[in-house]
């Protein structure tokens, strides 16, 4: 049995639309020359030197004390982080769809608490933290007359981490509680079953592979963060700080290369095990609607501790975020409470805080249309069109979730600082804007993918199939069809890529030029010099700016969004 | 209506996937030899996993064949993609657009063919017309029930009129009464439109109902390529015997060309080319029985029921449980279990195998 006819006779038919040829092999160059090329770049580095292929620079590096501590710090805080993300997040996920919720107060601080990862940029409770517990924070060292406590390092770190990505642990775990039959619950009950046995022997089993799920993408995200740590960590160095300090204080860029391959392989083992097992397994178990409603528990003893522990965590990190904001509006902080607008003022008239708003915001504006279509058009290629580099293209742009900024800033810098390898071809791109807008493409492309994929596979196959059959080429069918019925999706990953983007700053710290200021990088300098008043008015105008890109995107969906007729419609 | 019947033609046509589970390739359709005339209304039968979707997606140019070639009137038309065939299909699952509404979807096919704005209105409420869903035209595909937006789906590919059309069980998703009706609408329209048909189904009666041929299918291989009375009355095997209504098998012997021994007895039956001598099958259709209290063939009664239409009997003959049903029971011995009963056969009921 020889298959040889469909291939080509495929093939042939490929070839025929060459429009769809044409994308797809811009978009193999893309992914080629701006996520493969730079991270072989990392592993030419660091292993070729003049003299052929050598381990010394792994040598040299594996000997550099500081950077075996940060390894085991990365991992620990890492570790810690992902427990108690994953912890706080399922305790959240059940109280809401297990436990009945009195008070419109809570449900609106569940809603809150789910967004906030949306529109926070990535080191606010950094900020916050330091004000709140500080050697001058309010709480510190005006409730409790602690004068000399210190939030920088591992406990500062975790702590911050952990508020930050718990949300995102939540939500995963949110859909998969709600997927789960509520009568398997009720027959182990039935059965006699106390409720805790039932969400030991029941539940627990249920959700595991979920549970281990949420654990390793707040690992990913945790040993990949730059911000906090440059942040908080004080002299408590993770990897992400480590190379950016080797690159831009010791100048060693085969060194940083040698060592973003190590981080690179432990987010990447990571990554694999988390999509190629855990992810299949979480959802294997778990397919389909719930039957019917679940009964909710109304039992005191459980719903008041319950409630209370999860509102005093939701209003806890809800009052680290207003910190900001207050940061930027006292005199200075910790000392004087006089409310000013001085720090805003400054922003502006001392800080060219119009050109850093204005870059940051065209960049972003630039990157996110971009990053909302490439990611719709991947996505329809690999769950509708079937032809042979389509595992490529779906696995590269896959892999660039697993590469933390960090390491995609070296890459770029070996590899594009110099030309496309060391040639000058494409070196006046290194230093532009461009540069920096193809970076935010490809930090956000993997999330607007991921969304894009789902909401297509919900789309039956077949009516696309009948506009091709009635006449439409790819494109035709791309733009009349697929586009309109993804419109919810394309919106939100237009909003979030620009969320995305002008929150980011661990890649773009390490390739930005001083004739670009970008509002994260500044809020990075500020805050590492001590001048957080200046730090807290930057942070909040970007705040505002993101949820009211938020707030724009809920609007546009309200208005032009289409998924509720379509899901209506069986 | 349409501007010229198309017929297709099948050359020698296979399909081989890959089975995701043992990763060995299989035929999904194995050397599919045959010619559909322009203007009639062809059925592929089967059950599921025939190979008769793939077939009909190997047609519309979904799914391209591993071997041989298949053609459109006399264009050979492996290489065309989907959208440059001149096909049209109506889905299963309707596969209507469902941001657009009824007229849009409708004009869809005329627009990509760069019609003018009046002609796309004049042919669009025309179709909706025949198909019977005049004044419909704004309405959301989500406002229609199932058989109305089947209407929809049917109009949207005769509106194009194509070649051949082509339907992938398209009344699957109705209820029974609702695929009864529909049925005897889409022979009406095809009739009346005058176009070549291929349809998709794995129910024998809608296939009987519409089909000028039967083209019945079983894991990959045609069977059988006839009329629907001839697939009933003469089927080439036990496969289509059975797939084609009832049927009991009897073991037999050939002794003429037009008598075959059961049991001991002579009975007359049509052997086809079977020689003389030969072991043999014969068909036994559940109405082809007539129950008496002597006769040829003798059993004991091991189930009757009344249907209304029929009475239903278990009868075993030998080792042979035979399931026969008599019509017209009123004015019939109705025989009990454990009762002894008789077989009797008209002649020309009988078909050897």
């Amino acid at each position: 049995m020889a298959k040889s006819q469909s291939a080509s006779l495929d093939r042939k038919k490929l070839m025929a639309d060459p429009i769809m040829v044409t994308t797809i092999a811009l978009l193999i160059v893309f992914l080629t020359v701006f996520i493969l090329y730079p991270l072989a770049i990392l592993l030419v580095d660091s292993f070729v030197s003049e003299t052929g292929f050598t381990l010394d620079t792994f040598k040299r590096v594996l000997a550099l004390p500081n950077f075996r501590r940060a390894i085991t710090n990365t991992l620990k805080v890492g570790f810690l982080v992902g427990i108690a993300s994953a912890l706080i997040g399922l305790l959240f996920a059940y109280v809401e769809v297990y436990v009945k919720l009195r008070t419109r107060f809570m449900e609106g601080l569940f809603r809150v608490v789910s967004m906030l990862p949306v529109v926070s940029p990535p080191f606010v409770l950094s900020l916050s933290m330091i004000m709140l517990f500080g050697k001058a924070g309010i709480i510190t060292r005006f409730l409790l007359k602690i004068y000399d406590n210190s939030v920088y390092g591992f406990w500062g770190i975790a702590i911050v981490q952990t508020l930050t990505f718990f949300p995102v642990c939540y939500m995963m775990l949110k859909g998969l509680l709600k997927n789960i039959d509520p009568s398997l619950e009720e027959a182990a009950r039935d059965m006699g079953a106390s409720r805790f046995k039932v969400f030991n022997t029941v539940t627990l089993p249920l959700i595991l592979p979920g549970l281990g799920n949420a654990f390793l993408v707040t690992f990913i995200e945790s040993i990949a963060d730059f911000a906090n740590p440059m942040i908080i960590g004080g002299s408590y160095d993770t990897l992400a700080t480590t190379i950016y300090l080797q690159i831009t204080g010791a100048y060693d860029k085969q060194g940083a290369a040698a060592m973003a391959v190590v981080l690179l392989g432990i987010t990447l083992l990571m990554f694999v095990v988390q999509k190629y097992y855990l992810e299949a397994k979480s959802t294997a178990t778990l397919s389909g609607k719930a039957s019917r409603e679940r009964m909710l528990i109304t039992d005191k003893s459980v719903t008041i501790p319950l409630t209370i522990l999860c509102s005093a965590l939701a209003i806890f990190v809800i009052l680290m975020y207003i910190c900001v904001p207050f940061g930027a509006m006292f005199r200075t902080w910790g000392y004087d409470f006089h409310l000013t607008f001085k720090w805003f003022g400054q922003v502006f008239k001392k800080y060219k805080g119009f050109k850093a708003f204005k870059d940051s915001f065209i960049l972003s504006l630039i990157s996110a249309p971009i990053t909302a279509l490439l990611s719709m058009i991947i996505s329809y290629l690999v769950v509708k069109r079937k032809f042979k580099a389509k595992g490529f293209i779906e696995a590269v742009s896959m892999l660039a979730m697993a590469v933390p900024g960090t390491v995609l800033g070296i890459g770029y810098i070996r590899g594009f600082s110099g030309g496309l390898f060391g040639s000058g071809i494409l070196q006046g791109l290194y230093g532009t804007g461009a540069i920096l807008v193809i970076v935010f493409i490809v930090r956000s492309l993997p999330t607007g993918t991921r969304s894009g994929i789902s909401a297509l596979r919900q789309i039956d196959k077949s009516i696309e199939e009948s506009a091709y059959d009635m006449g439409a080429d790819s494109f035709k069918v791309f733009m009349t069809v697929t586009l309109p019925l993804i419109k919810d999706s394309f919106l939100s990953g237009f909003v979030t890529s620009f969320v995305r983007s002008i929150t980011a700053i661990s890649a773009i710290i390490l390739l930005v030029t001083p004739s670009y200021l970008l509002i994260t990088v500044q809020i990075n300098e500020f805050a590492e010099k001590g001048a957080y008043g200046i730090a807290c008015a930057f942070a909040s105008i970007l705040i505002l700016i993101t949820y009211g890109a938020v707030l724009i995107m809920n609007l546009l969906m309200k208005y032009f969004g289409t998924s509720r007729r379509v899901q209506t419609n069986d | 209506m349409a501007k010229e019947k198309k017929g297709v033609r099948l050359e020698h046509i296979s399909k081989i996937y890959k089975d995701p589970k043992t990763g060995k390739d299989f035929y999904a359709v194995k050397d599919a030899h045959l010619e559909i005339e322009p203007g009639s209304f062809v059925t592929l039968l089967g059950p599921s996993g025939c190979g008769k979707t793939t077939t009909l997606r190997m047609i519309a140019g979904f799914e391209s064949p591993d071997e041989g070639e298949i053609y459109l009137g006399n264009e050979p038309i492996n290489a065309l993609t989907p959208n440059k065939r001149d096909t049209a299909m109506v889905f299963q699952s309707y596969a209507l657009l469902p941001h657009y509404n009824i007229f849009d979807n409708v004009a869809y096919g005329l627009k990509l063919r760069k019609m003018d704005k009046e002609t796309i209105k004049r042919k669009v409420t025309d179709i909706l017309g025949l198909v019977g869903l005049e004044g419909m035209e704004n309405r959301m595909t989500n406002q229609l029930s199932g058989g109305q937006q089947q209407r929809v789906a049917l109009a949207r590919a005769l509106v194009i009129e194509p070649g051949v059309l082509l339907f992938d069980e398209p009344l699957s998703n109705l209820d029974a009464k609702l695929r009864v009706s529909m049925r005897t609408e889409i022979r009406r329209i095809q009739q009346e439109a005058g176009i070549t048909a291929i349809y998709v189904t794995h129910d024998q009666s809608e296939a009987m109902a519409i089909s000028d041929k039967v083209i019945i299918m079983n894991r990959g291989n045609v069977e059988q390529i006839s009329t629907p009375q001839e697939a009933y009355y003469y089927p080439n095997n036990k496969f289509v015997a059975d797939f084609i209504g009832e049927a009991n098998f009897l073991k037999g012997k050939v002794k003429a060309q037009d008598k075959v021994e059961i049991a001991g007895s002579d009975i007359s039956c049509a052997t086809g080319s079977l020689a003389v001598g030969a072991e043999c099958d014969v068909v036994l259709r559940p109405e082809g029985a007539i129950l008496g209290d002597n006769g040829v063939i003798k059993g004991s009664v091991k189930y009757s029921c009344f249907m209304g239409a029929y009475q239903d009997y278990h009868i075993l003959v030998g080792d042979t449980l035979l399931k026969i049903q008599e019509y017209n029971p009123k004015n019939k011995k109705i025989y009990n279990v454990g009762d002894e009963v008789f077989l009797n056969f008209e002649d020309n009921t009988l078909y050897a195998l």
